[in-house]
């Protein structure tokens, strides 16, 4: 059997790579998918390791005595004697700062370092030196928002500063994210001050005790001290927190804020939380596009298999051999393609998490799991299997007659079909009929434009509510995440679309041997070649309307569900028009390359060799 | 009887040849022939020996290799795809041995479908299958999917698709060698009123009994013509008798 497979796949080239395409399409998504949702636990732990992160941060409130200078209070001491507690560095003043540099402005975290290294949370440069008196150290994310590097002048609260470097920390998740809740940071924002627009995000500079203690204001004293805890059991983090502190809204009174490390972690993960939320059904709706192109594929391949079925069970070959001729074919393709698309998914993620990713060093390929590398040749095995079941069931079922002579099917008699149809212009009339004949391919054809529209449309809502592009206007910072979301979102459309290109040439090329034996006859006749042709991509394009007309509330449904709000939002009608006027102009499009080349065989060829 | 008129088919050295050196294959080799208006002709020979193939060529739906092919005064062996289309829309009707009508479409529309390729309004061109589909016995049958119809039938339907677009000349391509006796017979009347009426015809078979009611039959051997007899029989005789198919 091996060697027959290996020349069928050898004489069918075309249709081997349109089906190892499909699949490997789907299957890349899928692994990039499940790829990104660990990528960011190992930077983090890398940079936890590199910095020597702290298990705690506490956020400690100053007390303000009138006619003295603001000292660390006294739960300092409480905390750093807890039994707990093996190591601590500070407390760091921490001051509320508006940064500008390069004609933009954003508020700033001012945290007041000594010029040593200190023992625990000592920020990981990626670029420049440490903190100097009038040189600050800027957060990586947040340095890219604001597009500065080392060597740049920036000001804060309208002191002149240059950029002595760039780091990474594992105490407080990267900018835009340092104000989550849970996930510590943002006791001492300009925003929480009123003395910045809202609409705006905080960002984390590092500078010199003396200089953080020159930002303090009257408006913006210096009201939080941070202190980095060391525990003997890191993994108590949470309930030590849970124990000494309490909620990061309390900022402003006299007990301390406590943030755990896990809290930390999982605000560092928010960066490519929104991408995992697109990526998951994203890589589903390319499984489903993968399984339409595959049922085609297979269909095709059945039609085109039905003498070579004959032959094989006109020689001995049982029904059980023929199903498995047909099914080793495919499985063969789909476990290469599940290899490639593994590759592709794992070398893609970093491409995807690296920018602005506000860890230390580049995130890097997350490591290929056994459980995960399963799945994905799993999930490749059940496409093939799964669309090749029922045409080789089919196939094997077929009486050695009917198949030695490779009768097609007649088509039923459909009244209300015909009476409708009767009128229409040849093109459409003969397009219609086709598409009639083949019912189960134009629903999985239709279903496949539903499935691309869907993806389109989820699209739509967020590019026309993501207005958080820049904060607070055209002259606040990028917001990353928006950014990284959009970027995502582009990657995943480019591959439906692939998909669903691969899907729409895929379903016209079995059309069109469908209808090689109507179409030369139609020439035969005295039909022009272009004629010929116009009535494959009329049997195209009639189940694509009706599929681009449902992938619209689908694709609606999607972006609610995806989006985890509820609120159903409707991009504007003519985006929707445009998306379904577009999807039937790129399937006829489509269409018309497998049919002209199809009306370039000679009709009499086709007559002869009784193809129908 | 049918008078015959000037000629409306001519081919000069005719060749159409597949496959190159070793395997070169001469499916025509340097065939002479001119078809007058009004006259049938029988072409005769063995499987494979090119008839189906000169037809082909005789009604631009192949081109040749070599030679000269002239339709209705015009040069045709040299025309482009949608050339010849056209040109096959308007002077050519095609009878084929496996009747290749469209399965998706029912009889009527099967045969209104060339009027419809030339423009005619939908109208026209049902009224035109509806005369055409009673002429040959089938107005009944007009709403009928091919799979639907007897062998018969079919090829019914075929002869008056074939007559649609009122052609010059119609070529029949083994036309009852897919029939039995009874319906071979019935495509033969059909194809005697034609030939009564003044239609040229062009009939390929291997069957004597059908070449016997032409005006004129070629024998055909490895893509040339070898003999060539002119007949009374088709129009003189009796045809079901002649054909040997009636008592």
């Amino acid at each position: 059997m091996a060697p027959g497979l290996g020349r069928d796949l050898r004489h069918h080239p075309a249709q081997a790579f349109l089906l190892l395409l499909a699949i490997t399409a789907a299957t890349a998504t899928l692994a990039l998918g499940l790829a990104l949702h660990g990528v960011t636990s190992q930077p983090y732990q890398r940079t936890r390791a590199a910095t020597n992160g702290p298990d705690v941060v506490a956020y400690l409130p100053v007390l303000h005595r009138p006619g003295r200078v603001a000292q660390p209070p006294a739960q300092v001491t409480t905390l750093v004697h807890d039994p707990g507690v093996t190591g601590h560095s500070g407390p760091f003043p921490l001051v509320g700062a508006v940064v500008r540099a390069r004609g933009r402005a954003a508020p700033a975290e001012a945290e007041g370092r000594s010029q040593a290294p200190a023992v625990i949370d000592q920020p990981k440069l990626t670029a420049g030196s440490w903190v100097r008196p009038g040189g600050v150290v800027i957060e990586r994310t947040f340095a890219g928002a604001l597009g500065v590097g080392v060597g740049d002048r920036v000001t804060l609260n309208g002191r002149p500063f240059t950029v002595a470097g760039i780091a990474v920390t594992a105490a407080n998740p990267p900018y835009p994210n340092l104000c989550y809740t849970g996930g510590g940071g943002c006791w001492a924002s300009p925003i929480d001050r009123g003395t910045y627009p809202a609409a705006a995000a905080t960002g984390l500079i590092w500078v010199t005790g003396p200089d953080a203690d020159r930002l303090a204001t009257s408006a913006d004293p210096l009201s939080t001290y941070v202190l980095n805890l060391k525990l003997s059991d890191p993994a108590r983090a949470q309930a030590f927190a849970n124990a000494h502190g309490k909620g990061n809204n309390a900022g402003l009174t006299s007990s301390p804020g406590l943030a755990a490390w896990p809290g930390i972690a999982a605000a560092d993960g928010l960066l490519v939380q929104d991408e995992q939320q697109v990526l998951s059904p994203g890589s589903w709706l390319a499984c489903l596009l993968a399984v339409a192109s595959v049922a085609v594929l297979a269909g095709g391949r059945m039609a085109e298999h039905t003498r070579r079925v004959g032959l094989l069970k006109a020689v001995g070959g049982t029904p059980g051999l023929v199903a498995l001729v047909l099914l080793a074919e495919n499985l063969i393709v789909a476990l290469a393609a599940a290899a490639a698309g593994l590759a592709i998914g794992f070398l893609a993620a970093p491409l995807i998490t690296s920018p602005g990713a506000g860890l230390v060093g580049s995130p890097g390929a997350p490591s290929l799991t056994l459980p995960t590398a399963g799945l994905v040749i799993a999930v490749a095995l059940a496409v093939a299997l799964a669309a090749t079941l029922a045409p080789a069931v089919r196939a094997a079922r077929t009486s050695t007659v009917s198949a030695l002579a490779d009768a097609a099917r007649p088509p039923r008699r459909r009244a209300r079909l015909i009476a409708l149809s009767a009128r229409l212009p040849v093109p459409l009339l003969l397009g219609l009929r086709l598409t009639a004949r083949r019912l189960r391919r134009a629903v999985l054809s239709a279903a496949s434009i539903a499935v691309t529209v869907t993806g389109i449309v989820a699209v739509l809502p967020f590019h026309a509510t993501a207005r958080l592009t820049r904060f607070g206007g055209s002259a606040g910072l990028a917001n990353p995440v928006i950014s990284r979301d959009e970027q995502m979102l582009t990657v995943l459309t480019v591959m439906l679309v692939t998909l669903a290109v691969l899907n729409v040439i895929v379903t016209a090329w079995a059309t069109a041997l469908d209808a090689r034996h109507s179409s030369a006859l139609a020439r035969a006749l005295g039909a022009t070649p272009q004629q010929a042709s116009a009535a494959v991509s009329a049997a195209q394009v009639l189940p694509a309307l009706p599929g681009a007309l449902l992938g619209i509330p689908l694709g609606i449904g999607l972006f609610a569900l995806a989006s985890g709000s509820g609120t159903v939002t409707v991009p504007p009608a003519s985006w929707l028009a445009a998306t379904v006027l577009g999807t039937l102009v790129a399937v006829a499009g489509l269409t018309a390359i497998p049919a002209r080349i199809a009306a370039r065989r000679p009709a009499a060829a086709i007559l002869q060799s009784g193809l129908g | 009887m049918n008078e015959t008129g000037a000629p409306i088919l001519g081919a000069r050295a005719l060749r159409k040849e597949y496959g190159r050196e070793a395997g070169l294959v001469r499916a025509v080799d340097g065939v002479d022939l001119d078809v007058a208006a009004g006259e049938t002709l029988a072409v005769m020979g063995p499987s494979g020996c090119g008839k189906s193939t000169l037809l082909h060529l005789l009604g631009g739906l192949d081109r040749p290799t070599s030679g000269e092919l002239v339709l209705a005064g015009q040069r045709i062996d040299h025309l482009g795809e949608r050339a010849l289309a056209r040109l096959r829309l308007g002077t050519v009707g095609f009878v084929f041995q496996a009747f290749h009508l469209m399965d998706e479409l029912t009889a009527a529309e099967n045969v209104e479908l060339p009027a419809l390729l030339a423009g005619v309004s939908p109208r026209r061109a049902r009224r035109r299958a509806t005369d055409l589909l009673e002429h040959v016995g089938l107005a009944d049958r007009a709403r009928f999917l091919p799979s639907a119809l007897s062998g018969g039938q079919r090829q019914r339907v075929a002869v008056a698709r074939a007559l649609a677009n009122e052609p010059l000349i119609v070529l029949a391509d083994e036309p009852t060698g897919n029939l039995d006796s009874e319906a071979t017979l019935d495509v033969l009347r059909l194809f005697d009123s034609l030939h009564t009426a003044g239609q040229t015809l062009v009939v390929v078979t291997h069957d004597a009994r059908i070449a016997a009611t032409a005006d004129r039959m070629i024998s055909m051997r490895d893509g040339a013509f070898v003999d060539e007899t002119r007949l009374t029989g088709g129009s003189t005789g009796s045809l079901g008798t002649l054909a040997g198919l009636e008592g």
